[in-house]
């Protein structure tokens, strides 16, 4: 039979549909290969120069530091919430399950916006560290919850019953079992922590992001910039290949089926208003403090902050429209950009494939501002009319959350059994009447989804629209990135307020319609 | 090892009553089995047993001491009880040794234990290092099995420990797990809904439907002499006939024949099917049948036989494999041994 289902008759994809699946990859390879070139063709001892400073030894430190005590924290508030929403009695178990993934609808610089309006006394390490744990330790909680949720009871049952505490349980037979779910989430942590550049520079905390950010806006846009590029792609790519390989090898695996019961929940007894205590907090800190801190600012005339200014309705609805107008082309073009190679992988085997998808895999560990600057050079020397395009922009979209749509295409896909497809061909369909009257209607809802997906995550980018975006083009993000830096805070809460109703909304419907936690384990910036 | 008696014990969960006022006595060293369909409660009792789950009225003792109920709930890691899960449940970040040292407390001689429990189930002390998904499924349950003995508990459960295991492990693995529990004289409750191991491990059998104790006996007597018709078609084939009985003996389509237990009156006349021989049809005091179809195994075949009485009610025959008469045929019946009578059904059917 076809190993293409219902598409070809032949045991080898078209050659059309290759090529097309190619074209994905090779503009994700395409900044990774500039970055490279660059950093290659300045010269070892250039390049060891511009390395060997304290500068880029004070990075390494504040880099390193805060992924330290960022995937600590993240691990420890993460792991904590998942076991207490799944395993014990708290009350409200169901709300604060929604409560713990929310913070994946607010972007990590919106949280810094609003802590760093509050008070000036959270720019530096601590402030990062708390909007870093707020903002990332759904990336913990929610494969541990899923673990926790796979747990075949009868093993806690068997420990209980060898004479072992219910605490004694926890750590002999529970916690081992959690660890690949709380290595890949705190990778997941660290990798989001590394390319992370708004939240990290409206706090004034120096990383590789906000300095190359600086040196590329003071004009060295080549050797320094692509140098401390190449080093965060490194560390990206080693934290990337690390999570892989801790979610290849390290998963226990699960002998037999088991019964699938429910476990019994532990007593929390005293221990509850401490649990619903501490969880009140983080769900405070994360999700509280940045809508309580938008809503402050909105009642506020501009005069209330540092720099007085306000937003005219005027330049909050440009805002609004760029930000739709990019959401919308940017989830065209990713989407028209994944689907070739989502049908190819989901349809096809073979060592070719296997490395289409490896390398548009790799995407996740290219972060946003080496991606946005590998375009600026590339454009700036081989083609200037590109340069400053809304369609650079777009490409810059559709190569960030490739990996995003590509998820949620291969998911949609799914839902289109081959066998389905070849009852189509056998009932007199061709291969595009099959596509159109059979796959696409099947898959349609769960290509909308991914689509939702990529609009929501290009409408709250940062780094890759501040730097692409053409001159004069304002967005959301932008207004609120802009505002903020000047200190102007009632100016951007309207739009920051926008923007987070708009990610809310969308996460929201998605999680209710399609069981999509929007955003999980997505690597963005 | 200890005695376990169970008294009263009843369990519901919101509305559904899982368990109503169940008794049970397993004495020191015996097996006992408790059969029941799914749904049926027997998981529950055994989780209420270990200590899982709390009762909602009655009373579970161990040697004499409450260990659950009158407001007493002892702790799992207390009682002291092993328990070997359906599919084994072994420690997947562990290995064998370390699994089946898990219970045991810190110190010297851990691995002559190990040793010695491996040897026990029947397994090379080479798997010690081993970890678990390298075994096949029936050695899991026999290292889960090592596991819960190591400790040396006072009582052993069994959740339904065969019925993952495909049918040629299934027998091995019982035999195993049936001769280390005999070789240590342990007290063992064996949950199962399968009724041949119900029977063939059980020192007694106890039968356990929608949450009530129907009948608690040895295997033999359970298969012959079962409370209800519902018991006799649960552990095993049964020939179920209208008939009457009277002064120990019971007449039906089949003649008259002998009652295992007195009865009197209209009753449901119990007929095992390899009591019915067959014979040819004109052998003296047999009954003429006509072989209405065959269901043939190998070393044993069904042969549904219509009976000239009541040739809508089908009367099933064991017979050796190399005995099979063929379909359409005529034959004489003969009912070997004794016979069982129960009341008979309220209204048709």
């Amino acid at each position: 039979m076809a190993a293409g289902g219902g598409f070809s008759v032949g045991r080898r994809p078209p050659g059309a549909l290759v090529l097309a699946a190619a074209v994905p990859v090779a503009l994700v390879l395409l900044p990774l290969a500039i970055t490279v070139a660059e950093a290659v063709g300045m010269g070892a001892r250039a390049a060891a120069a511009l390395l060997f400073r304290p500068l880029v030894g004070m990075l390494l430190v504040h880099t390193v530091g805060l992924i330290a005590a960022a995937t600590l924290c993240c691990t420890l508030a993460g792991t904590g919430a998942a076991f207490l929403v799944e395993r014990t009695d708290l009350p409200f178990r169901r709300a604060w399950a929604v409560l713990a993934t929310a913070p994946l609808a607010i972007p990590a610089f919106i949280s810094s916006y609003a802590w760093v309006s509050l008070s000036p006394a959270l720019e530096g390490f601590y402030g990062a560290l708390l909007v870093v744990t707020c903002a990332y330790a759904p990336f913990v909680y929610l494969p541990v919850a899923a673990a926790l949720r796979g747990l075949d009871p009868a093993l806690e049952e068997s420990a209980r019953a060898l004479g072992l505490t219910p605490a004694a349980c926890f750590r002999r037979v529970v916690l081992p079992q959690l660890r690949p779910a709380m290595m890949g989430g705190a990778l997941l942590v660290a990798l989001n922590t590394l390319v992370e550049f708004g939240a990290f520079a409206l706090l004034r905390y120096r990383t590789f992001t906000t300095e190359i950010f600086a040196a590329y806006r003071a004009g060295f846009a080549g050797a320094e910039a692509s140098l401390l590029a190449l080093v965060l792609l490194l560390l990206c790519l080693g934290c990337l290949g690390a999570e892989a390989a801790s979610r290849g090898h390290a998963r226990y695996a699960r002998l037999g089926r088991g019964a699938r019961r429910q476990a019994q929940p532990y007593e929390l007894g005293f221990w509850r208003l401490p649990a619903l205590a501490v969880m009140g907090t983080l769900a405070a800190a994360a999700i509280g403090a940045p809508l309580v801190m938008i809503l402050f600012w909105l009642t506020r005339h501009g005069a209330a902050a540092i720099t007085p200014a306000e937003a005219s309705p005027r330049a909050l609805l440009d805002a609004a429209l760029n930000s739709a107008g990019l959401g919308l082309g940017g989830a065209a073009l990713t989407l028209l950009l994944a689907l070739p190679l989502g049908i190819l992988a989901s349809r096809w085997r073979g060592g070719a494939i296997v490395l289409l998808e490896r390398g548009a895999w790799l995407a996740q560990g290219v972060p946003g501002i080496v991606i946005a600057l590998a375009l600026i050079t590339a454009t700036v020397r081989a083609v200037p009319v590109l340069y400053q395009s809304t369609a650079l922009l777009l490409a810059a979209y559709a190569i960030l959350f490739l990996p995003l749509a590509l998820v949620g295409v291969r998911a949609a896909l799914l839902q289109a059994e081959p066998r389905l497809e070849e009852a189509g061909r056998s009932l007199g369909s061709g291969w595009a009447q099959v596509l159109r009257r059979v796959t696409l209607p099947l898959a349609a809802p769960g290509l909308g989804a991914a689509a939702a997906l990529v609009f929501v995550s290009v409408t709250t980018e940062l780094t890759t629209t501040l730097l692409l975006a053409p001159i004069g083009t304002e967005t959301l993000a932008t207004r609120i990135w802009a505002d903020t830096s000047t200190l102007a805070f009632a100016a951007a809460a309207p739009y920051a307020a926008i923007l987070v109703g708009l990610s809310m909304a969308a996460s929201w419907l998605l999680a209710r319609r399609f069981g999509i936690v929007a955003f999980a384990g997505h690597v963005g910036d | 090892m200890a005695e376990l008696r169970i008294e009263g014990l009843a369990r519901r969960f919101g509305r559904t009553v899982v368990l109503d006022h169940v008794d049970l006595v397993v004495p020191t060293g015996r097996l006992v089995a408790i059969l029941g369909a799914s749904g049926s409660g027997k998981t529950t009792l055994l989780r209420l047993i270990a200590g899982f789950d709390r009762a909602d009225g009655g009373t579970i003792r161990i040697d004499g001491a409450l260990v659950a109920g009158q407001g007493r709930h002892e702790k799992p890691e207390h009682r002291r009880i092993g328990y070997v899960a359906q599919e084994g449940a072994l420690f997947p970040h562990l290995s064998v040794a370390r699994n089946i040292a898990f219970g045991l407390k810190p110190g010297t001689g851990r691995a002559r234990r190990v040793a010695e429990l491996l040897e026990m189930v029947g397994l090379p002390a080479a798997y010690g290092p081993r970890p678990p998904h390298a075994l096949s499924g029936g050695e899991q349950q026999r290292v889960a099995l090592a596991r819960a003995l190591a400790p040396a508990p006072r009582l052993v459960l069994l959740d339904e420990p065969f019925s993952a295991l495909d049918a040629s492990l299934r027998q091995d693995t019982r035999q195993a797990v049936a001769a280390a529990l005999a070789a240590i004289g342990a007290t063992a409750v064996l949950v199962t809904h399968d009724q041949s191991e119900a029977l063939s491990m059980g020192a007694a059998v106890a039968v356990l439907r929608d949450g009530r104790m129907v009948q608690t006996a040895a295997p033999a007597t359970l298969y012959r002499h079962p409370a209800d018709a519902e018991v006799a078609r649960f552990v095993g084939e049964a020939v179920l006939l209208p008939g009457r009985a009277t002064a120990g003996r019971a007449i039906c389509a089949l003649g008259e024949l002998p009652l295992g237990a007195p009865a009197e009156g209209p009753v449901e006349v119990l007929i095992r099917p390899e009591q019915i021989r067959l014979v040819p049809h004109d052998a003296p005091g047999s009954v003429a049948a006509r072989v209405a179809e065959i269901t043939f195994f190998g070393h044993d075949a069904l042969v549904r036989l219509a009976l000239p009485g009541a040739p809508d009610r089908l009367v099933t025959a064991r017979v050796f494999g190399h005995a099979v008469p063929e379909a359409g045929t005529t034959v004489g019946v003969i009912v070997d041994g004794e016979v069982s009578a129960f009341a008979p059904p309220a209204g048709p059917g």
